[in-house]
């Protein structure tokens, strides 16, 4: 179900210095900048799979979906909306019925993640065994399991 | 058209991928190697990037041992039974001793697991936990970016061809590829090379066949590249014959395990009848699988294929007879059912939340239809196709070792995620995981082989000449036609594509087909496609958008081929509900449970086949 632009909303992102943040994010490299009206379209419907990256990133909320026109019929929508820890999402139906979920989606800072915070394997004494990076603190067992004899 | 500029980029380690087995394989590898250089080639951008971008709504492989849920024993047993005898258990027995490891640390970095009020994890099924899992892959990605620096990931750079050493075929030395934003060629120069790049979508005409071409079940952005790198540099694959075809929502794809697992919903013909009661002795035709508790997942497939054959459909996923069974009429028990139920959607599979509500379902009040879709080929998830690796030293027989954990039988390339085959079931958090087992193993590789391998810069100003060819031909050919679309010097990727797709549903046994094929029928599907890889060196591409679905196409039609052969190889109907062989339509245990292995000889353009021993590591099954 392909997304698309609203050019009233859009504004190619002025100022944002990785560019319009569609492009940047699209994971299928649909998202493009139209040069001469300098806002942001879908390239190649056909093959996106609404995955909502850009729809999320969009900082002008400029973004919607318009479902699949092989099987979706018109008149709904689903939009979310950024908010902190999570997302709100608006469900509005055909018949015009209205559902409003939130739901967490990160539960710590962007940018606060400490690779091996307190790790206490030896990179070089432990390349050789079987337990991997951290598995002393994060197993959650004591011992790796291994098979008795399997060779 | 511009003339590309080259880039050089050498490294110690490629990790070609930046999906969950991709950064996996960075977070490990700067941990056990901080002195060696690290290189991502991402086609797109690793925070949304790979089969998780959209999110995910579970975590489906979790031993929970610090519980004493499961042990990596019982997981075997579960992996093997639903397999119907085929998988590696060295390798499926890795990935489950370590897999715990993984989610807890994604839990500390930031996905918010759902908890009991006694803070435990709560599940969906035996293996299942649910997460908030909208941002799994950025939360997982963070930590890879900042393990390798930001300076070694190559982003929107798309990986055509592996290299392998001018001295030595059986030594990987590195790979090439296009910029998909700029003139720009590649030639990464590595020591060791990781391959966690994608298994395979729109191989097979998708049920949709518009805008909905999009609306896969398994990630759209999953090309088979894994196996369209690989296969070509002769790298022994097994399992290629298998394919995944997932029972879900119809048309949306909505995920279905949370409605059978979690809400312990049915799925219910035209008579209201219950597949799984009224097939029931279906499954002692296919001993002694049948009876494994639970039941395979093909054979399930096939107990509603049998249905939908019968003229019984539409098949109902009875979500309203779930819910108010749940909500034991109760408000506040139904809002959170509803809130639930929407977030499984929400999370991973959005296209299903507007299917729902452009159909005006409100599945506390109106059932769903369900249905069988195309087949998909690929490794993370209930399909075992991918590369013959060794497994891990302390757990693996003679056969099925040969050095380094993950290592390919190319010296020097590991896989892990969508491109290990007979290893499946592992899913996020597993390919993660075994992302980490190839890192941690190419590190000691590298530790072990000082040597640099040499990288032939004939064939890599060949390959540069072979990737940026499609733009040629269109400028070249253009003028014959004033229709950019009909020329007869060439086609275009989505033309390829839709002829790659139709072979493979008419005589690989896709969805129009039944899922029904038989050995000529192969033979001629396999004539087919080896015109249209001929075909592939007249692609045409008008900019560098259209030169990525190219290279897409090619690897996609590898995989269609490489799957036609082990199709034709195995003379047995192993997986009833996955596909049929019309001219050997049993299950045959005393010749057939062995693995299907191929290489293929590009210097004479030749396929050899071959089978593998079954070895029981694990299990008695």
């Amino acid at each position: 179900m392909p997304t698309f632009v609203n050019p009233n909303a859009c504004n190619a992102c002025a100022g944002e210095h990785l560019g319009p943040l569609c492009v940047y994010i699209c994971p299928n490299d649909l998202m493009a900048l139209d040069t001469d009206a300098n806002k942001g379209f879908n390239q190649e419907p056909q093959l996106c799979s609404e995955c909502y990256a850009c729809v999320k990133l969009c900082p002008q909320e400029a973004i919607e979906v318009r479902g699949y026109s092989d099987f979706i019929p018109l008149g709904a929508s689903v939009q979310p909306r950024r908010v902190e820890g999570g997302l709100t999402w608006t469900v509005t139906f055909r018949n015009g019925k209205v559902l409003e979920f939130t739901y967490p989606s990160r539960s710590t800072p962007v940018g606060s993640s400490d690779p091996y915070r307190n790790f206490t394997e030896d990179p070089v004494d432990d390349l050789k065994g079987q337990g991997l990076a951290g598995e002393s603190l994060w197993l959650g067992v004591h011992t790796l399991p291994t098979i008795q004899g399997s060779k | 058209m511009a003339t590309p500029t080259v880039e050089t980029v050498e490294c110690d380690i490629l990790i070609i991928g930046g999906g969950m087995s991709g950064c996996g394989a960075a977070f490990e590898s700067k941990f056990w190697g901080s002195d060696l250089k690290v290189v991502i080639a991402e086609k797109a951008v690793i925070e949304r990037s790979g089969a998780t971008g959209e999110g995910l709504s579970a975590i489906n492989c979790y031993m929970g041992q610090r519980y004493g849920w499961n042990t990596p024993e019982d997981f075997v047993n579960y992996v093997v039974n639903d397999m119907m005898g085929l998988a590696r258990e060295d390798l499926v027995y890795d990935v489950g001793r370590h897999v715990d490891s993984s989610v807890h640390l994604l839990e500390e970095w930031g996905l918010p697991v759902w908890k009991k009020d006694d803070g435990t994890y709560e599940r969906i099924g035996r293996w299942q936990i649910p997460i908030h899992g909208e941002s799994i892959k950025p939360v997982t990605a963070e930590p890879a970016r900042k393990a390798v620096g930001q300076e070694n990931i190559y982003e929107r750079v798309s990986i055509t061809h592996l290299l392998a050493d001018a001295n030595d075929p059986n030594r990987i030395a590195g790979a090439v590829g296009f910029g998909v934003r700029e003139d720009k060629l590649y030639v990464f120069k590595a020591r060791a090379v990781i391959i966690t790049s994608g298994g395979a979508s729109n191989v097979f005409r998708p049920r949709s066949v518009n805008e909905g071409i999009g609306r896969t079940w398994y990630s759209v952005f999953a090309t088979g590249s894994a196996y369209g790198l690989m296969i070509p540099v002769g790298t022994e694959m097994t399992q290629m014959e298998h394919r995944f075809v997932p029972t879900r929502f119809k048309d949306g794809y909505g995920p279905v395990g949370m409605w059978f697992q979690y809400f312990h919903a049915r799925v219910t013909n035209a008579l209201g009848e219950d597949y799984t009661v009224t097939r029931d002795e279906e499954l002692d035709k296919y001993p002694p699988y049948g009876r494994a508790v639970p039941t395979p997942t093909p054979l399930r497939n096939h107990q509603m294929f049998l249905d939908i054959q019968a003229g019984l459909g539409p098949m109902y996923m009875r979500t309203e007879e779930a819910m108010q069974k749940l909500a034991e009429g109760d408000p506040e028990k139904m809002n959170k059912v509803r809130e639930e139920a929407w977030e499984d959607f929400l999370d991973m599979t959005i296209a299903q939340a507007l299917t729902w509500a452009s159909q005006n379902i409100e599945p506390e009040v109106t059932p769903s239809e369900v249905n069988l879709a195309e087949p998909y080929i690929m490794g993370s998830h209930s399909g075992e196709a991918g590369a013959w690796v060794s497994g891990p030293e302390d757990l693996s027989p003679p056969e099925y070792f040969w050095g380094y954990n993950k290592m390919t039988t190319i010296r020097g390339l590991f896989a892990a995620g969508d491109g290990v085959g007979a290893a499946p079931h592992k899913f996020s958090s597993g390919s993660f995981t075994e992302g980490r087992l190839a890192a941690k193993a190419a590190v000691n590789f590298l530790r072990d082989n000082g040597d640099t391998p040499t990288v032939n810069d004939e064939q890599v100003r060949q390959f540069h000449q072979a990737i940026w060819a499609p733009l040629e031909t269109f400028d070249k050919h253009k003028g014959a036609s004033t229709a950019e679309d009909i020329n007869p010097n060439y086609i275009n990727p989505s033309q390829a594509l839709v002829r790659l797709q139709k072979i493979m549903d008419e005589y690989a046994g896709g969805a129009s087909a039944w899922y029904t094929t038989n050995g000529p029928t192969l033979e001629r599907g396999i004539a087919l496609i080896e015109m249209l890889r001929e075909d592939l060196t007249h692609l045409a591409a008008r900019n560098r958008h259209e030169l990525l679905r190219c290279w897409e196409v090619v690897h996609r039609t590898w995989v269609g081929e490489a799957h036609m052969r082990h199709l034709l190889h195995r003379q047995e109907t192993r997986w009833p509900g996955y596909y049929y062989r019309a001219d050997y339509p049993s299950l045959d245990d005393a010749n057939w449970r062995v693995f299907v292995n191929s290489t293929y000889d590009a210097a004479n353009n030749r396929w050899n086949l071959r089978t593998r021993p079954f070895l029981n590591v694990v299990t008695n099954i």
